[in-house]
This record gives structure tokens, C-alpha cells and sequence, in this order.
């Protein structure tokens, strides 16, 4: 038996804690979708939502899970744009330890971030995406999405498309898919396509029709502008030309392929809006609401111990 | 005060070995040595049986903080530090605040260490003024004062046009120019070596070629210039592979490594440790294991500490905002003789690359047990242990990449012309 403090990212977890979560996960999508609440399992616990980095997506995902079971839910906005962010981030942490909270989910634009403040603060410390690194809950829910449409977490091919060099969400999915055994493609230019991340399980590909065949699910990735002035990519245009997921690229995939996108979303950019809307094929909308129970999920797990 | 070292171990010049014997200090200097010397009137005696007594070490690279940085590092914590680990020369980077780009900041240099009496400093001239990588600083003037090469520090001199012009210049004066050798487009932004490693830490990287790149580019301009080029902690097979291969052809060019390059590699920085962050960053083990080899070969010319104080609030940052840089005076001796224990080299091997090879580098009579020398010595056991523990280091800095490691090879004492300075 093992138990966790914190959830900083899907390295560290097992197939078993995984599996876990995911069917906490599905009761509370249930629950959800049935209108009840269960206000009592963290009723008088403190959840902080300490952000770094502007997401309101994911901010809001959490509140409304703290909120669902029951805690109180603080919302921190921390501006990143004075160099003395690093002081910022172990000062809020002291102040956080006074203020005795028990669940603080932390996004940074640093890598490593929350594990730096896991080692200061006294509080639960869950991820919600450091830099390029990690973003667990993301890996979870899209797991869990994937799960429900394809009846299981394992044998399936799937396909990560895009910036998956600046991508947390890219890095906690190949983490977890392989894990549970699935097969994992990157897809991308070379630039944005680091090579040594092939591991066992996963491989590379440059051309989205030979990576897309026989792919259960189509994962696209958000572009960053900064990634065109950087140099990595000449154009949007020409991204979207290669790379850009429309519905001749998608015929690649197999029949059933579904769609997935952690969102924001660039239409016409990595994905069009053809695909993004397409209610048969895309999952984009599922994933959202499966973050609110997945977020759920590893409240109630953190909060009870963590154990395994 | 006159001491006869007895029944130690010393190193024995002429024949590049150790010796087992007594070695003689009177008035500051090394009057004599040999199997037995008596007992001469008038002298303290130290026995120690089973010690190594070695010139004090010659450190070819260290930061000291001061002027400028002196919350981190003060001239004086380093002489603590450098006493505690038998470093009696150390010369100094030039890249403090003000940086050392005029001759009176030399003077300053040099008198602020002769003012610890327990350590020589020779400070490094500014390879261009301010470190700013835009025009020479006057190289005649500063090496008059003291100055022994010329190098902009931690800091990549990236323009080829200006690297030819500062090689040349000062191939005039019979001058070297030190490089910290990284191409500082690639380099630009990064925070580890590139790998798998960063690549899952989500940490930008540069690539182990940025090295050799820079290397390859200095050694051609070295050939065209006819200047002299040092690399400062080298620490890729590829960048050691060129130097090997122009020493061989004739061309004037050194290189120096440091201890984490030969002991560490880049899993040490695993759960975002940012005392492990250093500039060049820690390297695959591929390109540690070349390192030890070019120690070996007599590729690399000395090993340097490579100090660089960093206070904890450098240190205690997300990984990418960390300060680089690791303190290396305590560890220096230690983590070296480390190699010795391990077989990689012996211990003349490895004491020479500490005190006779960066003393002829440097120019100066150090670094030798020899009659009439200056008696700066250091005594220690190889075989009693420490624990490396950041926190309880001599000196202020506290950033050491080797945190919690045990190492052999305990200062017994340290002698500075004749007076001891530790122990």
C-alpha cells in the first residue's frame, strides 16, 4: 500500500492509482450529471487555487470540484511579469502555510514549480500544469474520456499532435497512456517534435497521414504564438497545411477515430473548426465536463490520503 | 617557526612520485627533504603517519563574490574555505562588480588576498571591457599590473570577430585568452544539457554540441590568429576529442575541467535540485566518463574548483530561474581524489593537475615540493572520510552540487609560506 501527498504529476503514479482515480472519477460524472452534491467530504477543508500563469478554464474546473464536495475555494492570481516571481512563489508559500490550507492546486510557468512549493507548504499540492513539464489532471480526464467512448484505457493507438516540445499536456499523456498500455504517436515538424522523448511505446512521425492511420483517438495540441516568432514554425498557414486537423487529415484516422483537445483552442490553426464541432467525431466538450470529476476525483483521493 | 614534517608522504618532484620521508620547512621555504632529516634544533614536528603532504593546491577558476557580490561570497569566507581545502592560489574570474577591467582593480585583487595571509589571488583580466563582449580591455596594462590571462569569466566571448581580434591582441603581451566555451545562440536560455532528461523535466536545454561548436570555431581562430586559447571547464567528449586532436597538431591550446564534470552527471538535477544547476550544465554520463579519460591522457590541463557562490535566495527558485553555479572550494581535493580511489588515476596523477600543472600554467613557482620553494603545503589523509553537507561548509557559500556525499581525503593542515593557516 502506498500512499500520496501530492499530486505533482502522472510520473510517480501506478496503473492501479490510475485505475482508481478514473473510477472515482466516473461516480462522480455520474453524480454530477444526476444534479446532486456531496457537500459533506470536504466541508471545513481550505482548497487554494494558486495561479501563476492566466487559465480560467482549468481554475474554474477546480473551483467547481472543491465547491461540489464541499470545501471552501480561494482563488489566487499571482502576476508572473516582475523578475522577482521566484520570490513571489516561496513568500506565498509561507503566507499559505499561516493561512493552514489543506489542498492547494498550483499552476507556474516554471517546470517544477509545485514540487519547489510541495517542499514548503504543509497543504496537498496538486498540480495544474508547471511549464512544459506536467499537467496530471489533464492526462486523467482525458483518459477518462477516452475510457468512456472506447470501453477501456489500454491497446488503443493514439495519436498527440502539434507543439508537443512545449506541451505539459503532451508529456503527462504519453506518461499515462503508455503506462497503461497503450500505443502512443507524436506527431509534428521536427522543431516541435523533441526526438530523444521516444520511449518505449511511443513513436515519432513528421507526416500526419502515415502517424494518423489506424489512430483510435486524434489528440491536438494548442500552438502557441511565441512558437512562430521563435522561429520553430515559418507560418500558421503552413502548420495548418501539414499539420492543421481538418477532415481530409482526420479520413487518415480510423473511422471511429475520436477528437480530443485540452482547449483553448486555435481554430484554423491546429484544428478546424469542421472537426472542433463535430459532435459525432470530437470529445471536446466531454473533456471539460470530465475534468470537473476528474478534479473531483483527486480531491477526495488527496484529501483521504492518497492511498493506494 | 621552522617544521619538519615527519614520516610522511610527499610528493617527490623530480621523480613525479611519492616519497616516504621528512620534508623541512624553515623562514617560509622548503630547506630540505628526504628519507630521514633527523631531528633539527628548534623545529616543530608533525608526525603523521600515514598522510600526503602535497603543495598547496593552485586553483585555476573560482569566483569570490567580491567586489559586489559579497552576500554570496566574501573574500575572506573563501580563504576560509580555500584553507579547509588546502587551495593556497587561486585565481580569480574577473566578472565581479566592477569587473576587473583596470589595472587598480587588479592591485586590489591581489592586495586583498596577500590581506588574508593564508592565500595567494591572481586575479584574471577582463578579455573586453565591463564583460560586455564588445571591445578589449587593455591587455598590456592589466597584465603589467598582475593580471595572468584574460577571459570575460562565466560569460561566452560569442563574437567570432572579436574572439580573432582579443587572440591576437593578445598574443602581443604573450597573453592567453580563456573561454568559457558555449555557443551562446544554442546556449541561450538553457538550463540543462539536452537529453531525454530535460526533455521530460520540461526544462529548456542545450545541446551538448553548443561546446564543440565554440571549441572548434576558437581553435581555428587560435590557428589564425597565432594566439593562445584556454577552454574552462570542459565537459563533452566531442569538445575534448578537438583539443586532443589541436594539441597534437602543435597549436596553443589548454583546457581546464572542474570536479562536477568527473563525478556528476545529469541525473544529479532529478527532482529539480538547483544546487546541480551549473554553467555548462551537469552532462550525459557518455561525456563523463570522456572527461575521466582526458584527465588520464593529460588532455585536460588542471582541475579547476570552478567556485561559484550562490546565496539561497540564487538558488531557491523554479529550476529555470535559478543562478548556475556551484561551490567548489571544500569539495575540490576531495572530490577528486575520488578518481584515485575509484583507479581512474594515481595520486601524483591527480595531485599534479591540482598544484604543478596549473602552476606552470599560470606561470608561478607553486605547485612544487622542491628546495627553496615557497613552503605552501597542504596535509591530508587519503583515507579518513567527510560527509560534503551544504549548511556546515567552511566559507559562506553553501551551494554545493555534492550535498550529502561522502568523500575521502580529510586536510590535516595548510600551510601558507611556512605559517599554517588551517588545521
Amino acid at each position: 500500500m502506498a500512499s500520496f501527498k501530492h499530486l505533482l504529476g502522472i510520473e510517480g503514479l501506478n496503473p492501479v492509482a490510475v485505475t482508481n482515480l478514473l473510477d472515482l472519477a466516473e461516480s462522480y460524472a455520474l453524480l454530477n450529471r444526476s444534479g446532486k452534491t456531496q457537500r459533506d467530504l470536504l466541508r471545513g477543508r481550505t482548497l487554494i487555487n494558486l495561479f501563476f500563469e492566466d487559465s480560467t478554464r482549468t481554475r474554474t474546473s477546480f473551483e467547481l470540484a472543491g465547491r461540489r464536495l464541499g470545501a471552501d475555494v480561494v482563488n489566487m492570481s499571482v502576476a508572473t511579469s516582475s523578475v522577482t516571481k521566484g520570490e513571489t512563489l516561496l513568500d506565498t508559500a509561507a503566507t499559505l502555510n499561516a493561512m493552514n490550507c489543506d489542498l492547494l492546486v498550483v499552476r507556474h510557468n516554471r517546470s517544477g514549480a509545485p514540487a519547489l512549493l510541495a517542499q514548503k507548504v504543509g497543504a496537498s499540492v496538486i498540480n495544474a500544469g508547471d511549464g512544459t513539464h506536467e499537467h496530471p489532471t489533464q492526462a486523467l480526464l482525458d483518459a477518462l474520456t477516452m475510457r468512456r467512448n472506447k470501453g477501456r484505457i489500454s491497446g488503443l493507438t493514439v495519436a498527440i499532435c502539434g507543439d508537443v516540445a512545449h506541451s505539459r499536456v503532451a508529456r503527462s499523456n504519453i506518461l499515462l497512456l503508455t503506462m497503461m498500455g497503450n500505443f502512443v504517436r507524436l506527431i509534428g515538424p521536427p522543431t516541435l517534435v523533441p526526438g530523444n522523448i521516444a520511449t518505449s511505446g511511443v513513436e515519432v512521425f513528421h507526416d500526419m497521414k502515415k502517424g494518423l492511420e489506424g489512430a483510435d483517438i486524434v489528440m491536438m495540441l494548442r500552438l502557441q504564438k511565441e512558437r512562430m516568432t521563435g522561429g520553430l514554425i515559418p507560418s500558421m498557414r503552413e502548420f495548418f497545411a501539414y499539420y492543421g486537423l481538418d477532415r481530409k487529415k482526420l479520413s487518415y484516422a480510423k473511422p471511429d477515430a475520436l477528437v480530443l483537445h485540452p482547449g483553448p483552442m486555435n481554430r484554423g490553426v491546429e484544428i478546424d473548426s469542421a472537426v472542433a464541432d463535430d459532435a459525432v467525431r470530437s470529445r471536446i466538450t466531454e473533456q471539460v465536463e470530465m475534468g470537473v470529476a476528474v478534479r473531483m476525483a483527486v480531491l477526495d483521493w488527496l484529501a483521504r490520503g492518497g492511498v493506494v | 617557526m621552522n617544521i619538519l614534517f615527519s614520516k610522511i608522504s610527499y610528493l617527490d618532484p623530480s621523480a613525479q612520485k611519492l616519497s616516504a620521508g621528512d620534508v623541512l620547512v624553515q623562514d617560509g621555504v622548503i630547506a630540505d627533504f628526504g628519507a630521514s632529516l633527523g631531528r633539527p634544533d628548534g623545529v616543530e614536528v608533525i608526525e603523521a603517519p600515514g598522510a600526503v603532504l602535497a603543495p598547496g593546491l593552485v586553483d585555476l577558476r573560482a569566483s569570490l563574490g567580491e567586489p559586489g557580490y559579497e552576500y554570496r561570497e566574501t573574500i575572506e569566507s573563501a580563504a576560509e574555505a580555500a584553507a579547509f581545502g588546502g587551495i593556497t592560489t587561486i585565481a580569480v574570474l574577473p566578472d565581479s562588480a566592477p569587473v576587473i577591467d583596470d589595472p587598480a582593480l587588479v592591485h586590489l585583487i591581489t592586495t586583498k588576498g596577500a590581506q588574508t595571509g593564508s592565500l595567494t589571488l591572481l586575479p584574471y583580466g577582463a578579455a573586453t571591457r565591463g564583460c560586455r563582449g564588445e571591445e578589449l580591455a587593455e591587455y598590456g596594462l592589466l597584465k603589467e599590473a598582475g593580471a595572468v590571462a584574460f577571459t570575460d569569466g562565466a560569460k561566452a566571448l560569442g563574437s567570432s570577430r572579436l574572439m580573432r581580434l582579443a587572440l591576437s591582441y593578445a598574443a602581443g603581451f604573450g597573453a592567453r585568452i580563456v573561454q568559457h566555451p558555449e555557443d551562446v545562440e544554442l546556449a541561450k536560455g538553457g538550463a540543462a544539457t539536452a537529453g531525454a532528461r530535460a526533455t521530460w523535466m520540461g526544462l529548456p536545454a542545450i545541446p551538448a554540441a553548443a561546446e564543440a561548436i565554440c571549441v572548434a570555431r576558437d581553435i581555428r581562430l587560435a590557428e589564425l590568429s597565432g594566439g593562445a586559447v584556454h577552454f574552462a571547464h570542459v565537459t563533452t567528449a566531442e569538445a575534448l576529442d578537438l583539443i586532443r586532436r589541436a594539441k597534437e597538431r602543435g597549436l596553443k591550446v589548454t583546457c581546464d575541467t572542474a570536479p562536477p564534470y568527473f563525478d556528476l552527471n545529469e541525473t544529479a538535477i532529478g527532482d529539480y535540485r538547483t544546487y546541480a544547476k551549473l554553467s555548462p550544465p551537469l552532462r550525459a554520463e557518455n561525456d563523463r566518463l570522456a572527461v575521466v579519460a582526458a584527465l588520464k591522457d593529460g588532455t585536460i590541463d588542471a582541475i579547476a574548483s570552478d567556485h561559484q557562490p550562490r546565496d539561497a535566495d540564487d538558488k531557491r527558485l523554479p529550476f529555470a530561474d535559478a543562478a548556475p553555479g556551484g561551490a567548489g572550494l571544500a569539495t575540490l581535493l576531495g572530490i577528486t581524489l575520488a578518481q584515485v580511489q575509484n583507479g581512474a588515476l594515481t595520486l601524483t596523477e591527480a595531485l599534479a593537475l591540482l598544484t604543478a600543472k596549473p602552476a606552470d600554467w599560470l606561470g608561478i613557482k607553486a605547485g612544487r615540493i622542491a628546495r627553496g620553494a615557497i613552503a605552501d603545503l597542504v596535509l591530508f589523509d587519503p583515507e579518513r572520510s567527510w560527509q560534503v553537507q551544504s549548511g556546515k561548509l567552511p566559507g559562506k557559500a553553501q551551494n554545493t552540487p555534492f550535498d550529502g556525499r561522502a568523500v575521502e581525503g580529510v586536510v590535516l593542515g595548510t600551510w601558507k609560506a611556512g605559517k599554517r593557516v588551517f588545521g
